[in-house]
């Protein structure tokens, strides 16, 4: 495999599998040009007239679809860790004798680990999308017959957009459906909310499976997808677990240190002034993203200051702040617990959002960058504020980029993050894997001190007088190093053998993930 | 001859299991699994050979199972093990003394929070000066189980060297005598501030301690000061406050345990405290009649911040100067309530500022208006201000404020 230096230093393949590709150039130095994907003309004359799209089952639907060897299959992951169907489909798919099947989900969870059988198989010849757990293991070590292609949510979205990705077939478990195929994520025994992930999904692949387990009478409403872009609709007894798809409450992290850092976080934001009337931030459902906004709110509140919208990932605790009046948006990209369902049915002002609204990079601008502030994690960040959320300090792939990239593009990026948990150091000098250029990484805020990146002179200078223990990375790096004895060593990998690339939200090559060798 | 120390298991973390079987022939090998064998498995081998060569292993093997356990926690762990095949082992395996950790204390600093760590639970250490408490506890006696009170003496003496709580005030819970003189060694080397001597009951106990203290502080030419903090658990320790309390000059602070004593008294623990109202007053007065602190028990629900708010101000009310904290969100509730009222501050900052007036005209008496100001009442506004400005309630320039 040819591999060469991208803009970032990084090695990464020419040619990904028998896709030819282009090296990361730089944060904005790409500008992809000619038109956007189409699908084909239908009519619907083609369609039943009385609206009813109903199959029989999903083997009748991909039979329908024209499913066949080497074809590009897409699942959205709203279901997260309670999805049944995608491993129905694949075990259908099995079935059918179908191989080779490039899978293309917006994310993948600890229950695919069923799927792993058809990597083996040859059923599933690779992933792109993301690889998390099991099946980062999987990758890491080399088994997958194809490369791991790793997206962001606004990349894979402008994928499909811009025909890098052309999808096949379309799977899209619905909460709820009508049988002429409009469908959505807020009601239902499943209701994750909303299904905004398979937007693009259901725009641009030749063929559309709605896959539910409420098939209700036609109007579904709020149609989240839209039935005149639906080929077949398929009922299912059930999509998966309903208490894995949505928790049915997110508690905060009870992390005496986890809590610290979020203590800081919500400080660091009243501090740079960021927090000010009007202003927004993004916030997540991970330990330290949700326990700041907790301290964040007592921050608005004694200062009697209102946002005007908040990016979720919504959970209870931000639910609680819309209908204090303390922000007038959720723009939700996604639901974590039933409160933020709930609101998101009952509310107008939270407000259901896809990636394509939240952060394209083919569209005519960026939602990304208006907001003011955004709290993320990562799994590593080393002195040039470049960051990791794919691969830990082993070499192993673990999680996927989720809207991570795409969320760098806020006024003031945060990663709020341990100096390092038990004996595994979080800043290093090099990062394993780079998911993010440190130049849109402006703050790190740990257990052991708040790093401000260097470009930043107007942040340093905004917390002189703050209270915050604001310190040189290095020096943080340093005191960490000595606590765990010496700086960590490298994990070792097989330099010949790229198992995975990090795509950049242009959909050039920022990184690749090698092979893990066992020690 | 086979023994082992540490803990093992999928919940455990920043801690490791060592076992060490000696064998009359053969090589030494190792069998070491590590969850972090990908960046600390070749220090890992070293440190553990290391060690080997230190207590002359030579024919064994050692077994480790390491869930991301730091460099102090190993070597504690292999020395608790080998120290069981060999109880008469008289060589200590130390790591270099942490610069940070020489600081010393004083008779009269802030104790309004201490925070409790178990002895032998090495993963709640490292970061348990981040949440800044006065002082930290490393626990020898309640905490511990019984037969893990060796390993806990080498985790104790490894994390006074090795780990930075970052300016709190270094205490150790000792057991109770006479098993506690035992702990004395493991710690009075390594620069341990303030020894927590528990159930005390009577003057000779301190004295017993403090001969053992200035024993090791000559062998070890320990220069920095080591106070004690008797805990009174008991009705004779309450009924015997005073001679405690004056049982020496490095007595810091009396501090009470309110769990023993109750039951001592026989009456339930209540939220209302009636039952041990006078065993904290009788100790508050011991305290302030030998001039020094008073410290109240630990508030034992974590989950209850209110709670802990209400009984730190009753606390606070009664005379008492710290509490302690079992959880580290429990010590920033503690600072603030204990924290003065902007009423205690201004009479505070007006007595300060005519103290400091009368002593700039030379004046033996200070006085405010017509009223002439006593040196305890001084002395109390002086610190009432170090209060204040510790809780950010008054900026550093306050004598210009106002």
């Amino acid at each position: 495999m040819k591999l060469q230096p991208n803009a970032a230093g990084r090695l990464v393949p020419t040619e990904i599998n028998g896709n030819k590709q282009t090296p990361f150039k730089g944060v904005n130095k790409f500008r992809p040009s000619g038109s956007k994907a189409k699908p084909p003309v239908r009519t619907c004359i083609d369609f039943p007239r009385d609206g009813n799209k109903v199959v029989k089952n999903l083997k009748e639907a991909l039979k329908k679809a024209g499913i066949k060897n080497g074809m590009t299959i897409s699942t959205h992951h709203h279901l997260r860790n309670g999805d049944a169907v995608t491993n129905l489909l694949f075990d259908t798919i099995k079935a059918m004798g179908i191989k080779n099947i490039r899978w293309f989900p917006s994310a993948s969870f600890p229950v695919h680990e069923h799927l792993i059988k058809y990597l083996d198989d040859g059923t599933i010849h690779h992933i792109e999308g993301s690889m998390n757990g099991p099946l980062g293991k999987y990758t890491s070590e080399g088994k997958m017959k194809g490369i791991g292609v790793l997206r962001s949510h606004g990349g894979r979205y402008a994928a499909v957009q811009d025909g890098e990705v052309h999808i096949d077939i379309a799977v899209i478990a619905a909460p709820a459906s009508d049988p002429f195929g409009n469908a959505n994520g807020v009601s239902g025994k499943s209701a994750s909310g909303l299904i905004g992930f398979a937007l693009a999904d259901s725009e641009y692949a030749d063929k559309v499976i709605v896959v539910t387990d409420n098939l209700v009478p036609f109007p579904c409403i709020p149609w989240q997808i839209q039935g005149n872009n639906v080929d077949y609709v398929v009922q299912v007894d059930s999509l998966g677990d309903a208490s894995k798809i949505v928790s049915g409450t997110t508690e905060v992290t009870k992390s005496p240190d986890r809590l610290l850092i979020a203590e800081y976080v919500a400080q660091f934001i009243e501090d740079a002034g960021i927090m000010r009337d009007g202003f927004s931030f993004q916030a997540g459902a991970g330990g330290t993203n949700l326990a700041f906004v907790l301290f964040l709110k007592e921050r608005m509140k004694a200062k009697g200051v209102k946002a005007r919208f908040v990016r979720g990932g919504s959970t209870k605790y931000l639910v609680q702040m819309l209908e204090e009046g303390l922000t007038d948006y959720i723009l939700d990209g996604q639901t974590f617990d039933l409160e933020g369902v709930r609101s998101m049915r009952e509310n107008p002002g939270h407000v259901n959002t896809s990636p394509f609204t939240s952060y394209n990079f083919h569209g005519k601008g960026n939602f990304a960058s208006i907001v003011d502030t955004a709290v993320l994690g990562a799994t590593e960040v080393d002195l040039n504020y470049n960051a990791n959320v794919v691969t830990h300090s082993d070499g192993y792939l673990l999680h996927g980029i989720g809207g991570w990239q795409n969320c760098l593009y806020s006024k003031c990026t945060i990663l709020a993050i341990p100096a390092f948990r038990d004996r595994i150091p979080v800043i290093v000098d090099d990062v394993t894997t780079l998911c993010g250029p440190g130049e849109l990484i402006d703050v790190i805020i740990t257990e052991r001190g708040v790093c401000i990146n260097p470009i930043r002179k107007d942040l340093i200078k905004a917390l002189k007088k703050s209270t915050l223990p604001v310190r040189k990375i290095e020096d943080v790096k340093k005191e960490v190093d000595e606590i765990c004895g010496g700086a960590p060593a490298k994990p070792r990998v097989n330099k010949n053998k790229v198992v995975a690339v990090i795509k950049w939200v242009d959909g050039t090559v920022l990184d690749s993930v090698f092979q893990v060798r066992k020690s | 001859m086979k023994a082992s120390a540490g803990q093992r298991g999928d919940k455990v973390r920043s801690d490791c299991y060592i076992e060490i079987e000696l064998k009359k022939t053969g090589r030494l090998e190792l069998n070491i699994q590590s969850k972090v064998a990908s960046m600390y498995g070749r220090t890992l081998k070293d440190d553990i050979l290391k060690m080997c060569r230190f207590f002359n292993i030579r024919h064994a093997l050692v077994t480790v199972e390491d869930n991301g356990a730091l460099p102090f926690v190993v070597a504690a762990r292999f020395e608790a093990a080998y120290r069981r095949i060999n109880p008469s082992l008289d060589k200590e395996y130390l790591l270099p003394f942490n610069k940070k950790n020489q600081y010393g204390t004083g008779k009269e600093k802030l104790r309004r929070s201490r925070l409790y760590l178990p002895g032998n639970e090495p993963k709640f250490f490292v970061n348990a000066g981040l949440h800044a408490p006065d002082a930290v506890i490393l626990d020898l006696e309640d905490s511990v189980a019984h037969s893990e009170k060796d390993a806990a003496q080498m985790m104790v003496r490894n994390a006074l060297r090795a780990v930075d709580f970052y300016g709190a005030e270094r205490m150790v819970r000792i057991n109770q005598l006479p098993k506690g003189i035992e702990d004395l060694k493991y710690i009075i080397p390594h620069n341990v501030n303030v020894i927590l001597i528990p159930k005390c009951e009577s003057p000779e106990q301190i004295k017993e301690v403090e001969t053992e203290v200035k024993r090791l502080k000559e062998v070890y030419k320990i220069k920095n000061e080591v106070y004690f903090m008797p805990i009174l658990e008991s009705a004779l320790g309450i009924i015997n406050a005073f001679s405690i309390a004056s049982a020496s000059e490095n007595n810091c602070a009396l501090a009470i345990g309110l769990e023993d004593y109750t039951a001592d008294i026989g009456t339930p623990r209540t939220p209302e405290g009636r039952e041990s109202f006078f065993a904290r007053t009788m100790l508050i007065n011991a305290a302030k009649a030998t001039g020094i602190q008073a410290i109240d028990t630990v508030f034992s629900d974590v989950n209850d911040m209110e709670g802990l708010r209400q009984s730190v101000v009753e606390a606070k009310a009664l005379g008492f100067e710290g509490k302690g904290c079992i959880h580290p969100r429990q010590i920033q509730v503690v600072h603030d309530a204990f924290a003065p009222t902007p009423d205690e501050i201004e009479k505070a900052r007006k007595i300060v500022l005519a103290f400091e007036d009368a002593e700039k005209k030379g004046l033996g008496v200070v006085s405010l208006g017509s009223k002439m100001i006593d040196a305890p009442v001084v002395k109390r506004a002086h610190k009432i201000v170090k209060l204040a400005l510790l809780n950010r309630l008054i900026e550093e320039d306050w004598r210009n404020e106002g």
